[in-house]
């Protein structure tokens, strides 16, 4: 990447383009509604809270001019932001969570690797090593520091479909481990993107090591977006994603709005 | 021979719906003795202590000896009936609604004579049994049954008026998820309820028994999460008015005492699930069934709630668990008091371990989710407040009864 020196004008450019439609804002978040799925753990563990709201008040005698809510729900409820601490590998990591992470790393470009058919015809699809060599073959070698976006269209699915728990568990494809290592090791990612419940396959827990994208990402420090739309409204290369989580203290991961700025001519970067 | 009840027709919608009503409610401390026993389908009078006689109506002395001791004991409910009047017009609101009104005087084996309304199915001169029934204002009344059963004797209006029978009722079961929701919607289904809503939650997880529950005849699943308000609203928005008897299946079953829970995670979902979600059914639902107390053959009848019997006495190896359900005890007092107005009678079933996987490490007696439903249903066809159901809970109860700190140490050790 060349180095850039940016001035005052460029950043008015940068809006104006915006104002104008020329860089278009892509909304990869699902709207939080009490019946989106959380991810399902065995019912003798832990939960992780769904979406829930209480009117405060509505212009009546709880609040006469006013309309507002409280909500509850996890840090890892509708599309949310996996901090590194959120797994044990990445537990004794500096600037490890959600509040002490560098600001700058809220905002960085993606790549999006469409695995789209093949999660079609198979559920469990696990996106390989060869699948981003093709992927690069195509659209050039993914530089560092960049968001990968795994485009599944899983996101279209809704309820059952979109779990897909069968009495074996979830099946809902995600990157095998060699993938992971590959993505974190030789590309320097900082971070993966999932349209799934979790940056990991549904079947992950049976991965070596269980869950190779939260193992991998986290310990190297990296982030995770899970629960994400819109994927497919993005080009390979080229987008640049705004994710900044919830400022919680010490916290793991939270809900938020991820965005996505697009060149409208498409193909830039 | 009793009416057999016809299945009501759809109401007219230019009619206005009737306010419920009740009969005169005040009884004396002391009458109150027929409404604890009357509130569980128990016959008790009172039996003088000193000289054994048997006293009706409720006093402070005995009659014969002047002995204040008159503790309600269990009582033979046999008699013959002496004379009976229909009443055909009153001044009271209630009754003028319920024209031609039937009542007698029933001579008792055991001594006294007693006033009592009449089933349709009994005549002058012949042998009766009675029952303590809760007449629509929570009050104990007496009911003088044919001696045998009758066909039909379920669907005299008279008796009808004192019951919740779910025939030809439309009833609602709001998690039809757990083995004890699945259980309910097949006994209701069978004591001929018109329809049978069931609520599912999170209807995206798969869970056993779907298929069977699906294939109940008169059952239909409806959306319904009892731990999102939203979703209760939503529910009672476009079923209330159709919702006869209310049964809460929601339950949520972990062991562990207070302390043994790592925080609040766990506290907090099966507050959410019980308490909260009872609140937010008697919110939504409560003040529909109110005004429907009165609404016909398939008015507004009951709220029911199943109970852990450890909401009477906290079980520690269960011990937040039954704080969660000593809460929910505590609501259904209130709601009680809050649904009485519109005659809709609020059913507490308690019950001990329950033959479910939560309760897995358990040593029996543990009651059948079926046996549980039936229970259920049985309370409802005769109208109780409170229903103890399996050796546990009826032990429990007892003993809570007779020495309650003893009951605490015995639970906690």
């Amino acid at each position: 990447m060349a180095s850039v020196k940016s001035s005052p004008a460029d950043l008015a450019a940068f809006a104006g383009a915006i104002a104008a439609g020329e860089i278009e804002v892509v909304d990869l978040t699902h709207t939080l509604t009490p019946e989106f799925p959380t991810i399902v753990m065995p019912p003798e563990l832990g939960q992780c809270a769904p979406f829930r709201m209480e009117e405060v008040s509505r212009y009546d005698e709880r609040g006469p001019a006013w309309y507002w809510n409280n909500f509850s729900m996890g840090e890892h409820t509708g599309t949310h932001f996996d901090a590194p601490v959120h797994w044990i590998s990445g537990k004794d990591l500096p600037r490890n969570s959600v509040d002490t992470i560098a600001p700058a790393d809220f905002i960085a470009p993606a790549v999006v690797i469409d695995i789209s058919r093949q999660s079609a015809a198979d559920p469990d699809y696990e996106l390989t090593v060869a699948d981003i060599e093709a992927w690069e073959k195509e659209h050039g070698r993914i530089p560092p520091r960049r968001w990968a976006l795994l485009r599944t269209d899983w996101s279209k699915r809704q309820g059952r479909d979109y779990v897909n728990m069968r009495d074996d568990g979830q099946h809902s494809p995600g990157p095998c481990p060699e993938a992971v290592r590959f993505l974190v090791e030789q590309r320097d990612l900082h971070g993966l993107g999932t349209e799934t419940i979790g940056t990991d396959a549904g079947q992950a827990f049976h991965f070596n090591p269980p869950y190779p994208a939260h193992y991998y990402m986290h310990g190297k420090g990296r982030y995770g977006l899970q629960c994400l739309a819109n994927l497919d409204r993005l080009p390979p290369v080229g987008a640049v994603v705004l994710a900044a989580p919830l400022k919680i203290r010490r916290g793991s991961g939270s809900p938020l709005r991820v965005l996505a700025l697009v060149p409208r001519a498409g193909e830039a970067a | 021979m009793t009416k057999p009840l016809a299945r009501p027709k759809r109401k007219d919608p230019l009619k206005k719906t009737r306010l419920p009503l009740l009969p005169a409610g005040m009884r004396s401390r002391t009458a109150h003795g027929l409404t604890a026993a009357a509130a569980e389908g128990r016959f008790q009078l009172q039996v003088c202590a000193d000289c054994a006689q048997v006293v009706y109506p409720p006093r402070d002395a005995c009659p014969r000896c002047l002995s204040h001791r008159l503790p309600f004991r269990d009582a033979d409910n046999r008699g013959t009936l002496l004379a009976e009047t229909t009443i055909r017009t009153s001044t009271d609101v209630y009754f003028r609604e319920r024209m031609p009104w039937r009542i007698g005087t029933v001579a008792l084996d055991a001594g006294p004579s007693i006033v009592a309304h009449l089933h349709g199915d009994l005549r002058e001169g012949e042998r009766t049994r009675l029952q303590l029934k809760l007449d629509k204002s929570g009050q104990a009344i007496v009911m003088a049954l044919p001696a045998e059963d009758t066909p039909d004797m379920h669907d005299d209006p008279q008796w009808r008026e004192l019951t919740c029978d779910p025939k030809y009722r439309r009833v609602l079961i709001t998690d039809g998820r757990t083995a004890v929701g699945q259980a309910m919607a097949e006994a209701l289904s069978q004591a001929g309820a018109a329809i049978v809503f069931v609520g599912i939650a999170d209807p995206w997880k798969p869970f056993p028994g779907e298929d069977r529950l699906r294939k109940i005849e008169r059952v239909e699943t409806v959306a319904l999460d009892l731990t999102d308000t939203l979703s209760v609203n939503e529910c009672a928005g476009e079923f209330a008015p159709k919702i006869d008897i209310l049964i809460n299946t929601a339950e949520h079953v972990r062991a562990g005492g207070i302390i043994e829970r790592k925080g609040l995670t766990v506290t907090r979902e099966e507050l959410e699930i019980r308490y909260f979600g009872l609140t937010r059914l008697a919110q939504a639902f409560g003040p529909v069934l109110r005004a429907r107390g009165a609404d016909g053959v398939n008015s507004a009848a009951a709220f029911v709630n199943l109970l852990s019997v450890y909401a009477l006495a906290n079980w520690p190896a269960y011990g937040a668990f039954s704080a969660a359900e000593a809460a929910c005890l505590s609501a259904a007092q209130s709601l009680r008091a809050e649904l009485r107005p519109g005659g809709v009678k609020v059913l507490n079933v308690f019950f001990g371990p329950l033959e479910t996987e939560w309760y897995q490490t358990v040593q029996p007696p543990k009651v059948a989710p079926s046996a549980l439903a039936r229970a259920t249903v049985s309370a409802l066809q005769q109208g109780l407040e409170d229903v103890f159901v399996g050796d546990v809970a009826e032990d429990i109860r007892a003993r809570l009864a007779v020495n309650a700190k003893a009951l605490e140490r015995e639970l906690g050790s």
